[in-house]
């Protein structure tokens, strides 16, 4: 299964402060551990919300709205997609991840990603339908 | 006393699992016996299990499994006489910590790692032996799950496994890596074992399930480990770009039933963007290591023609009969050759690839394969000859292993009659 783990942004990295040489170096570490051990898949770290952009729906309309957005919990500075044998595999890597905002609380956020196994039994009534014929199908040719 | 966040079984067997290969790699090192080494490491886990939940997880969860395995084996008077000079001074060297004992530190663990696996994979052992071996020691799985993987028994598996670790014993297999060449011969059996179970997954020969996503995704995981380990192994990335390609159709596989759905009818939408482009990027790597491409890169280069096309039509099919081409020459399989006849079908038209199929219609080894006819069949029907297509399709089914891919062979014979009322 995959997960995404999303690093929860700060008002440090909101203002744009890079992080420092010793951050960098044990989250350079932990990233070598995660591509050893097969699992990660991607990883990103993102600029703050200044330069980015929300569009807005509501109904027909379309409204683009510029950041920077004033919510900073509810706001992500970065984000790993892992692949792992189960959640609690996902946890424990999680805990070993260095103090991501050092001086600052964060957290760290496991999201499962939907897989073809999640979609498995969700046929919709044209699918069972069609699904029924094929099988009927297949028993006469059994006959 | 057990507090809230005291950590379940589950958890701590996660924790044992992630640590597994660096564990018992270690300790393979300290005691030379692959069997002690897992034996000790299994105890290790019986007593985390007992002390954990009262502790909680420890900050260094590896190094508390290693030191309560490495006193074990001491107070068991287990105790090893030889460790190399260089071995001891690395490890007490670490505790002063300063970067260049932690490098070779690092060094150290891939070596155990690396070692562990080359010794599973080793070709002194049976395919089916390899497989199990590599599953418990490197990935950690437990006899149970193995069974359940590979639809044994499980009294099989142990049995398997333990006449391994007595095979490698009475062996006396030296505890070093090799170099240089001899370290490139051992790699092709460890990718060999990797694809094994990466296509036990992918392409299930028996049981109900068509697809075991999970083994697709351990194997994959024991690729990107090798790859970590061997980086400058061409075929080792080529592996990786071949299995994250293939299993990047995973979601578009199989229908709502789990019937498989075959590559030219998959929506393509469901494919899984991510691990196509890290396959693309793992083939890139692979091609420019090494001329002329192995097996597995070249397979991989195939899986590419099809991730890069948008719709089954704009494959380039003349590119995939290339490569096909040097695949034949490579391998000199009659499966191979059997699939350069239907790239063929597709790039020059059905009675091109027919008269390639008739070609090895008695080639021995393709005696009882389900796909010859099957192939035969499908190109039958595009060129308008229902009735044999029929017959070719029913043939097929009956040698099917897989029960879906029976039923999916039933009903294109069923269909051919369907499609024009008079078969001859």
């Amino acid at each position: 299964m995959k997960v995404m783990v999303v690093v929860k942004a700060t008002k440090n990295s909101e203002a744009g402060v890079m992080p420092n040489e010793k951050l960098l170096a044990a989250m350079g570490k932990y990233n070598e551990e995660l591509v050893k051990a097969g699992i990660m898949l991607a990883g990103e770290g993102l600029h703050p919300s200044s330069k980015g952009k929300r569009i807005k729906f509501s109904g027909s309309k379309r409204t683009v709205v510029d950041g920077p957005f004033t919510e900073t919990k509810e706001l992500i500075a970065g984000f790993w997609i892992w692949q792992v044998r189960s959640m609690e595999e996902a946890v424990e890597w999680a805990r070993r991840c260095p103090d991501p905002m050092p001086g600052e609380e964060t957290e760290l956020e496991l999201r499962r990603i939907f897989g073809p196994e999640d979609f498995g039994t969700e046929l919709t009534p044209e699918l069972r339908a069609k699904d029924e014929q094929l099988r009927a199908d297949v028993e006469r040719q059994k006959r | 006393m057990r507090g809230p966040d005291a950590p379940t079984r589950k958890t701590i067997e996660t924790v044992w699992r992630i640590e597994a290969a660096r564990l018992i790699g270690g300790l393979v090192r300290f005691v030379r016996s692959v069997d002690r080494a897992e034996d000790l490491a299994q105890e290790a886990l019986l007593s985390a299990l007992e002390r954990w939940p009262e502790t909680g997880i420890p900050d260094n969860p590896g190094a508390w499994l290693m030191t309560t395995a490495k006193n074990r084996a001491i107070d068991d008077g287990r105790r090893i006489a030889m460790m190399d000079a260089k071995h001891r001074e690395i490890e007490y060297g670490a505790a002063s910590s300063t970067s260049l004992d932690l490098e070779a530190l690092d060094e150290l663990v891939k070596d155990d790692v690396l070692r562990l696996i080359l010794i599973a994979c080793h070709p002194i052992l049976s395919r089916d032996a390899r497989v199990a071996l590599t599953l418990r020691l490197i990935a950690g799985l437990s006899t149970t799950e193995i069974a359940r993987a590979f639809l044994t028994e499980e009294a099989t598996v142990a049995q398997r496994i333990v006449r391994a670790k007595r095979t490698l014993t009475e062996a006396k297999l030296p505890f070093e890596i090799p170099a240089g060449e001899e370290l490139r011969a051992r790699v092709p059996p460890t990718l060999e074992v990797i694809y094994l179970v990466f296509n036990e997954g992918y392409a299930a020969t028996t049981g109900d399930n068509w697809l075991r996503p999970d083994l697709c995704d351990e194997a994959m995981r024991l690729g990107r480990m090798l790859v970590g380990l061997v980086p400058d192994d061409a075929e080792c990335h080529g592996l990786l770009a071949l299995m994250e390609l293939q299993a990047s159709r995973t979601g578009a596989r199989t229908g709502p039933s789990g019937e498989p759905v075959l590559l030219n009818d998959q929506d393509r939408a469901k494919w899984d963007r991510l691990l196509i482009t890290r396959g693309l990027a793992s083939l890139h790597r692979a091609e420019a290591l090494h001329h002329p491409l192995g097996p597995y890169t070249v397979q991989a280069a195939i899986a590419a023609c099809h991730a890069l096309a948008a719709r089954p039509e704009d494959t380039d099919w003349m590119r995939v009969v290339a490569l096909y081409d040097a695949l034949v020459e490579l391998t000199g399989s009659p499966v191979v050759e059997l699939n350069r006849a239907v790239a063929v079908s597709m790039a020059y038209g059905p009675a091109e690839g027919l008269s390639l199929v008739e070609e090895l219609s008695h080639e021995p080894a393709l005696r009882g394969y389900h796909l010859l006819p099957a192939v035969r069949g499908d190109l039958l029907l595009k060129l308008g000859r229902s009735g044999e297509a029929k017959l070719e399709f029913q043939r097929a089914a009956v040698m099917a292993t897989n029960p879906r891919e029976r039923n999916l062979l039933l009903l294109r014979a069923a269909n051919c009659t369907h499609d024009t009322g008079s078969p001859n």
